[in-house]
């Protein structure tokens, strides 16, 4: 589903580059935690992922899509295939709880029918069904990162793509979300987290692939954080 | 994506940035209304012309008694007369029709010309000179006439409309040329006003894009709210300068200036109709590429 050949990526004015010669696959359906440090590169892998930037070197494929090769006006269909999720959630403000998650189809051109039906199930999924008029302000911060995780969800992408999802939250808090994570993993959608989380990866025991200086140190199947290989 | 949703998202940030809004709606407005007055005074300039190039005449004044030029030796002879007469026939087609004016029809026009006037009591009628008042084809063709007759004995000088009427127009273009070169600058306030405009719009809803793109809106999609509202805010500022137009035709024109000068030709609603589509199209096309340039300058796709 994901592949990446020879991929580096050197910003400009910079001397070190965020990723070198990254060699990485994951598979359909593949829960990935993708640890490390700040700066070793974690970010820069999802971006490029989103295509948010071009890699200087090297081959990326998304679902047999070469990114590096899409024209600019094929991004948007190509980012509807995916979701994201951030740290800071990313909810307008001004907007309900059900709003926020329509955003999601109505930017794509959703009928109003297919946005009342999908909605309360997602917000359902997620376990926030009876708060569809709260605004973001009137929620907790796992709250707003549930309905993040729904506006992610909505348009039923093939890969969710999150970055310190629980990065704003207490343990507990996160736990819930990492359920909701497991929960939609399981439908058969691929996800790839970046984490700093430890009590997260070592309770998952997921794939965990951590990155040093923009370069994979470590792939380990059922991995714990704690573990760095050296 | 639906038209709801966009209607939804475009009176939501015009609502939120008011002030901005107004100012645009207000710059557009002045801009458009200079603009539409050059155009009204061009229309009024080309309706004027074609009613008085129809009227002109060359005047060939004939020698009076105390006539100084040295084609005249006393007043016009009778054999003069003719044979100016004559010549100006032979000069057909370019000369149309050919009017004799005596000295005592001259002095009844100018009684009416300047009745009430005290200059009335001061000319009599052997001061104005007889003349011949000659139509042309075209009144551009004044030389052919001037060059046939100009030297004949008996001719003291020969006038040409046109001339004084030209004067006239030189200023009415003066002035056409003046308001669009304001409307222009004007317009270069527009634009910069259009772009700083959606850039703060921009910059206010970086949330709102960055959610946008995260969640594969196409970049016609994401733009397309901001283009609306500049593109509203033209259009409002089109309807208001066009009702400034429309305003001036009736009160001004038809109410005031047409009763006063009946002897001008004033333009028709016809033509003050035609400038509104130009205004609405200049403001709405300002609008869509002022706005789509800092559009892709300030969202990256």
């Amino acid at each position: 589903m994901i592949r990446f050949d020879r991929v580096s990526k050197q910003y400009k004015n910079t001397n070190r580059p965020a990723l070198d010669n990254i060699e990485l696959s994951v598979e359909q359906g593949e829960f990935v935690f993708l640890v490390g440090s700040s700066g070793s590169g974690k970010s820069s892998l999802l971006r490029l992922l989103q295509r948010e930037e071009l890699p200087t070197s090297g081959t990326i494929t998304v679902n047999g899509v070469d990114v590096g090769k899409l024209a600019n006006r094929a991004v948007p269909e190509f980012r509807r295939t995916m979701g994201i999720v951030f740290q800071d959630f990313r909810l307008l403000p001004n907007r309900s709880v059900f709003d926020n998650v329509a955003f999601g189809m109505e930017v794509i051109g959703q009928s109003r029918a297919e946005i009342r039906e999908r909605v309360p199930e997602v917000l359902d999924l997620v376990g926030l069904d009876g708060k569809e008029s709260r605004l973001p302000s009137e929620l907790s911060g796992g709250e707003q990162q549930r309905v993040a995780l729904a506006r992610a969800f909505v348009n039923q992408p093939r890969l969710v793509l999150a970055d310190e999802p629980t990065g704003n939250l207490d343990p507990s808090t996160s736990v819930g979300i990492m359920k909701l994570l497991d929960r939609i993993n399981r439908t058969g959608t691929t996800i790839l987290m970046a984490t700093h989380d430890v009590a997260i990866v070592d309770q998952m025991r997921k794939r965990i692939v951590q990155l040093d200086s923009g370069q994979i140190v470590r792939d380990q199947e059922r991995g714990i954080y704690g573990h760095t290989g050296f | 994506m639906r038209a709801s949703f966009l209607a939804r998202e475009v009176s939501g940030g015009l609502r939120r940035n008011l002030t901005m809004t107004l100012a645009l709606v207000v710059s557009v407005a002045v801009s458009l209304t200079l603009f539409g007055t050059a155009l009204l005074m061009r229309a009024q300039v080309d309706r004027m012309k074609g009613y008085w190039y129809d009227k002109i005449e060359v005047s060939v004044f004939l020698c009076g008694p105390n006539s100084m030029v040295y084609t005249c030796t006393g007043s016009v002879t009778d054999t003069q007369r003719s044979a100016i007469l004559d010549e100006l026939k032979s000069l057909k087609p370019t000369v149309q029709h050919v009017y004799y004016e005596s000295t005592s029809d001259a002095y009844d026009r100018f009684k009416v010309q300047f009745k009430g006037s005290a200059i009335l009591s001061q000319v009599s009628p052997e001061a104005l000179p007889e003349s011949f008042r000659v139509k042309l084809d075209d009144p551009k063709n004044f030389d052919i006439v001037a060059a046939g007759i100009q030297n004949m004995k008996g001719v003291e000088s020969i006038q040409d409309q046109r001339k004084l009427l030209d004067r006239f127009f030189q200023i009415l273009k003066g002035l056409q040329t003046f308001a669009l070169a304001v409307a222009l600058a004007m317009l270069c306030v527009t634009i910069l006003l259009v772009m700083n405009t959606v850039r703060i719009a921009a910059f206010a809803r970086r949330r709102e894009t960055s959610i946008m793109r995260a969640v594969g809106a196409s970049n016609a999609s994401i733009r397309l709210p901001f283009i609306m509202e500049a593109v509203t805010a033209a259009f409002l500022g089109a309807a208001l300068s066009s009702t400034a137009m429309v305003a001036f035709k009736y009160f001004v024109i038809d109410l005031r200036l047409a009763p006063k000068w009946t002897i001008i030709a004033w333009v028709t609603w016809e033509e003050v109709l035609a400038i509104v589509p130009w205004l609405f199209g200049v403001g709405v096309v300002t609008a869509v590429l002022a706005s789509g340039l800092t559009l892709r300058r300030y969202l990256k796709g």
